[in-house]
């Protein structure tokens, strides 16, 4: 057998590490020709929403010439950064949620940005407190709104027309609402040999009773929720938790809401509403029952015109609050709150650089240009003046009033928001299964998110003072 | 140890050496690792802090780590019998000559080919209680009111047993392999002694391919124990009111969704314990029913 001369193999065996090593090295940050520093930034949008961020980007790299903003979308960018961050490579910027913010914080996978923003001179006045509230966690502020988001009630306004209701009135009372949502319901039955439509007000009591029919369009669907489906307790005036030790999931704000789900359910019947949503597709896309036009009304955000104009470009829509129930809001709007916020990892190679582009990103000509290319506002309080005339979401003025609201609300920081979103997803399940009273599942619920919350306080209360101190220590700026 | 064998053991070494590196280091390293972490509170971005057996006590206050332990058992106790019988059934067909039985076989084993994620998608749609081939076809027959498979909690469960059967093609490869092996002399003295299909069956082929129904437990029990893929890709995760949230799908929310990482570690040591134990139990009844060759 021939043999491989040894200095094959050396060579070989050589090119094969180097490969390793060049493989597992930390990218330079600054090469070629370009002298640039290079920030990393990792955003969770797609689409259209990423090609807005691109072409802010582009106009930050434009502007100076000292820093270039690399644009990267990520999709589970949440997970990804915490593994990157855990390895130590980390981008320089990431796009996150605002719900994120208190579980990556405490856990220390964030850069506190307080003494960046001093000495930049941004601060709260300069925001809609809600979002500034969103931003901050345990005294210190963690991120910066790109896109705020609020939600509403968005109507199709030729279902209305066809149901006999003024398509320019939507429901402004709860009560309102659920007439007109029972409505805006029809169904298929077999009435003499033949399948026919009907009113759902049309069926007889004996053919309510006896749940055989299906249902083919839908006033609204309390499974249809937008940002947070666990968020209905918003609008009977929950709360979800004391702020401090003590999670109220069992509040009678949610007892009350969750009342309603399983009215909703006795009324329609559990297996026809299961049968119904199961003929439908995922969120945002064409298949979902609102774009279908198999559901008159729809709790959702700013973005919806943008996947309207997208999926269903022919559907005639309005939007209006969506009404609360009696006494919650004291009169105002109620809406829930929430807003995509910008983030500096901790271990990022370039903080000073970061910060420089998420301080660009807070002028108000660069989040208005965003936030119109997203069919969105901005977490801004100042408005310019051609902001609201030049914009093509013909609804944004009534989402920036809701977002001002003193009935705006958003879902507690915690660091186990998700999982207390799980808990309270499974509470609905049951509920609207009708396998559990309202009561008994939130209890239940109670318990569990209670005993999270006291798994993360015993470990907080060890590393807290710690942690603190070590925030308040830090100044890379 | 002469020169030249030192020199071969060496030469030997360094062939292996690749796969010894990245088993140190991609298996051997995590698993003593989560060990470490299984007595930590560790959220994978601090520093892990020692408690002792914390997480194992949590476990046991922990409602929906023993929902994810009853419904993984419940899905195996109809996962597995239905697997290894129905591939045992498909490989005793496939091995009567007929016509066209390696068209057949090929037919059988196809499925088995289909990535598992694409699978799960299909099945999706059959099993769409609105929409569903399987709906449409029970309906189609007479059934008025057929099961909403994917969305009621009573059938999610039954719904993925059905769909696990999808790749038994593996299975029946194995069984058809053992099948060969039955041998011819014992089934030809069984029918000289007037033995019919069915005791020949029972006393001279189940007997002479136990020692292969007998690996096919095993790597059922283990596998079955592990289910992860189609809960989370048709059911996106738990399924409704947590009714298919296994075990592997919890250790997963746990590690990686909750960032409990510890927690997840120490669950998926006791899943290891649980394996084990099931194995040595199995192991314990094949000195029983599982008979070698030339024993």
């Amino acid at each position: 057998m021939p043999t491989i001369p040894k200095r094959w193999l050396i060579a070989v065996a050589l090119s094969g590490v180097t490969l390793l090593l060049n493989g597992c090295a930390r990218h330079a940050s600054t090469g070629g020709a370009s002298t640039r520093v290079v920030v990393n930034y990792w955003e969770k949008w797609d689409g259209f929403e990423a090609d807005s961020m691109r072409a802010v980007v582009d106009d930050f790299n434009r502007s100076q010439d000292r820093i270039e903003v690399r644009f990267l979308s990520v999709s589970g960018v949440d997970t990804k950064l915490l593994l990157a961050t855990s390895s130590g490579h980390p981008p320089d910027v990431a796009g996150l949620w605002s719900e994120n913010i208190p579980d990556f914080s405490e856990k220390g996978a964030l850069t506190p940005l307080d003494r960046g923003m001093a000495k930049a001179g941004i601060g709260p006045d300069r925001y809609i407190p809600l979002y500034w509230d969103l931003c901050r966690h345990r005294g210190f502020t963690w991120g910066l709104p790109t896109t705020p988001g609020c939600v509403a009630l968005f109507y199709n306004k030729k279902l209305f027309r066809a149901a006999g209701l003024d398509p320019e009135r939507p429901p402004r009372t709860f009560a309102e609402f659920e007439a007109m949502s029972r409505q805006l319901t029809f169904v298929e039955i077999e009435r003499a040999g033949l399948r026919v439509r009907v009113s759902f007000d049309d069926l007889t009591p004996a053919e309510r009773a006896s749940r055989k029919y299906s249902l083919v369009q839908v006033g609204h669907l309390p499974q249809d929720a937008g940002m947070f489906l666990s968020g209905w307790g918003v609008w009977f005036g929950a709360r979800f938790y004391d702020g401090d030790r003590r999670i109220l999931a069992d509040d009678p704000g949610n007892v009350a809401a969750y009342e309603w789900l399983r009215h909703t359910a006795e009324t329609y019947g559990v297996e026809n509403l299961r049968g119904f949503i199961e003929g439908f597709g995922v969120a945002q896309s064409a298949q979902t029952p609102f774009l279908g036009g198999a559901e008159a009304m729809v709790v959702q955000g700013p973005w919806m015109p943008n996947f309207i104009s997208k999926f269903a470009p022919g559907l005639e829509w309005g939007v209006a609050a969506c009404p609360a129930a009696v006494g919650v809001g004291d009169g105002s709007p109620v809406t829930l709150a929430q807003c995509d916020v910008v983030v500096i990892p901790r271990g990022a190679e370039h903080p000073r650089e970061a910060f420089e582009f998420i301080s660009y990103l807070q002028r108000q000509d660069v989040a208005e240009k965003l936030a119109r290319a997203q069919q969105k506002f901005t977490a801004l309080r100042k408005v310019s003046d051609g902001f609201l005339e030049n914009h093509p979401n013909p609804s944004i003025k009534l989402f920036i009033e809701l977002s001002r609201s003193p009935g705006a609300r958003y879902v507690p920081r915690l660091s186990i928001w998700h999982e207390y979103d799980a808990e309270l997803a499974v509470a609905r399940e049951r509920v609207l299964n009708m396998r559990y009273s309202p009561a008994a599942a939130l209890a239940e619920a109670q318990q569990r998110v209670q005993w999270k919350l006291d798994r993360v306080l015993r470990r907080w209360d060890a590393v807290g003072s710690e942690r603190t101190a070590e925030w308040r220590s830090y100044d890379a700026w | 140890m002469t020169p030249g064998e030192r020199r071969r053991t060496v030469v030997g070494l360094a062939f292996v050496s690749p796969w010894l590196l990245g088993f140190l280091v991609f298996t051997g390293y995590p698993v003593c690792a989560s060990l470490y972490y299984s007595f930590c509170d560790y959220d994978v971005l601090s520093r892990p802090v020692w408690v002792g057996l914390l997480n194992y006590q949590d476990m046991i206050s922990d409602s929906v780590f023993w929902q994810s332990v009853r419904n993984t058992l419940l899905f195996n106790l109809m996962a597995l019998p239905l697997g290894l019988v129905s591939a045992l059934t498909l490989a005793l067909l496939l091995n009567q000559p007929v016509r066209m039985r390696g068209t057949f076989r090929a037919i059988y084993y196809i499925p088995s080919l289909v990535p598992a994620v694409a699978g799960a998608m299909v099945w999706l749609w059959i099993l769409n209680g609105r929409l569903g081939l399987l709906n449409q076809a029970l309906e189609a027959i007479g059934f008025s009111n057929p099961p909403q498979w994917l969305v009621d909690p009573a059938w999610t469960k039954p719904s993925l047993a059905l769909v696990s059967l999808w790749g038994c093609g593996n299975t029946v490869v194995i069984y058809l392999a053992a099948l060969q092996g039955v041998p011819q002399s014992l089934l030809e003295a069984a029918m000289i002694d007037g033995a019919s299909p069915f005791r020949r069956l029972v006393h001279v082929t189940l007997p002479a391919i136990s020692p292969v129904l007998y690996f096919n437990l095993l790597i059922g029990i283990i596998g079955g124990l592990q289910v992860f893929t189609s809960a989370f890709i048709m059911m996106g995760g738990a399924g409704p009111e947590r009714s298919v949230l296994f075990y592997a799908i919890y250790i997963y929310q746990n590690a990686f969704e909750y960032r409990h990482m510890g927690y997840a570690s120490a669950m998926a040591w006791v899943l290891c314990m649980l394996i084990l134990v099931l194995t040595l139990m199995a192991s314990r009844l094949s000195r029983r029913f599982v008979h070698y060759q030339g024993e």
